[in-house]
């Protein structure tokens, strides 16, 4: 099974779902609408054995501007990986449904993507940032994301730039 | 110390500095890739053991010297402040590699890495590399045991504090 034969079969059983192809290098991949990625997934793994799931991300364009969340599912049968994209506003309340419970490897991932792009997963078992500390304000891998001079009390710059180094000469 | 102190008192520094200098119980806090290079220190190529100083403890309350190997990040900063108080007087901190000295790679784009592990704990060693060979980390264990070999142990590593107060 190619590429071709994934996106054909996906687009007949989710017109609406289905949004389109990217021409993105190294692999193409499938625009999906946010409300569908949860049973075009569980299409995936049911119909045509995709039975594991490599990778969840996101990407944010502040061009565009939207949020992106990537689904990597993967198929031992076919030996092959098929890379879906779920484009969302680019606001504090993008949410797109947590796919935790067709694949247990989402649970981290998802989580992860959370911590640092802010995008939410309806129905997350265990909705909580993962790697930053639960106190930790805004998510770092937005663009527009503005290092804090202070956590906690603790300086985080090596020195401010508006002044001399903080504390005894140069680095 | 001058030529004037008491003898006796000269003398209990150079039994205490001699038997703290030669056993120094590192706690085991390893927190990035320098601590690959700290447990090949303590392994048997390089035997750290050789020192004194390779008696690894799990636990803060048994450890005199903590060896902070590896980056420290925000969320680590507030632990490693907590593992250092909880370790018993007299206590000494060695600063293993770039980021724990002052933030390494990540000095300029790391906003979740501290600049420096001095910003939480006082440090008595700062040993440079990315991550340092074992030979480094030795050479270091040595400068400190003779910083500990030449201080009036009587009155601690913060005696000196004491005298200015």
């Amino acid at each position: 099974m190619t590429f071709e034969d994934i996106f054909n079969q996906l687009s007949q059983k989710f017109p609406q779902g289905i949004l389109g192809k990217e021409e993105s290098k190294p692999d193409a991949s499938i625009k999906v609408a946010p409300s569908a990625i949860h049973e075009v997934i569980q299409f995936l793994r049911d119909e045509l054995q995709f039975e594991t799931l490599h990778l969840v991300s996101g990407v944010d364009y502040p061009n565009l501007p939207a949020l992106c969340v990537v689904y990597h599912p993967g198929s031992y049968t076919d030996k092959m990986i098929v890379s879906l994209k779920v484009y969302l506003p680019r606001t504090e309340q993008a949410k797109v449904a947590s796919i935790t419970d067709l694949y247990k490897a989402a649970n981290w991932h998802e989580r992860e993507t959370y911590d640092m792009f802010g995008i939410q997963f309806e129905n997350h078992p265990d909705h909580r940032r993962i790697l930053c500390p639960e106190d930790w304000q805004g998510f770092p891998l937005r663009k527009d994301y503005v290092t804090p001079d202070y956590y906690n009390g603790m300086p985080v710059p090596l020195f401010f730039e508006d002044s001399a180094p903080s504390e005894g000469g140069t680095h | 110390m001058g030529p004037g102190d008491n003898v006796v008192m000269t003398t209990m520094d150079d039994v205490l500095n001699w038997g703290r200098s030669n056993s120094l119980w590192p706690l085991t806090f390893g927190l990035a890739c320098c601590a690959i290079e700290m447990m090949a220190t303590g392994a048997a190529d390089y035997d750290l053991e050789r020192f004194g100083c390779g008696v690894f403890r799990a636990t803060p309350r048994q450890a005199d010297l903590m060896i902070v190997a590896g980056t420290v990040t925000l969320k680590m900063a507030s632990r490693i402040r907590m593992l250092y108080e909880q370790m018993p007087d007299p206590k000494w901190v060695i600063s293993m590699g770039s980021c724990s000295n002052k933030g390494g790679p990540y000095w300029q784009e790391g906003y979740h890495v501290l600049k420096g592990v001095d910003r939480v704990i006082p440090v008595d060693i700062y040993v440079p590399g990315c991550p340092p060979r074992p030979e480094t980390l030795i050479e270091a264990v040595m400068m400190l045991q003779k910083k500990i070999k030449v201080q009036e142990a009587a009155l601690g590593p913060l005696g000196f504090m004491r005298k200015q107060a």
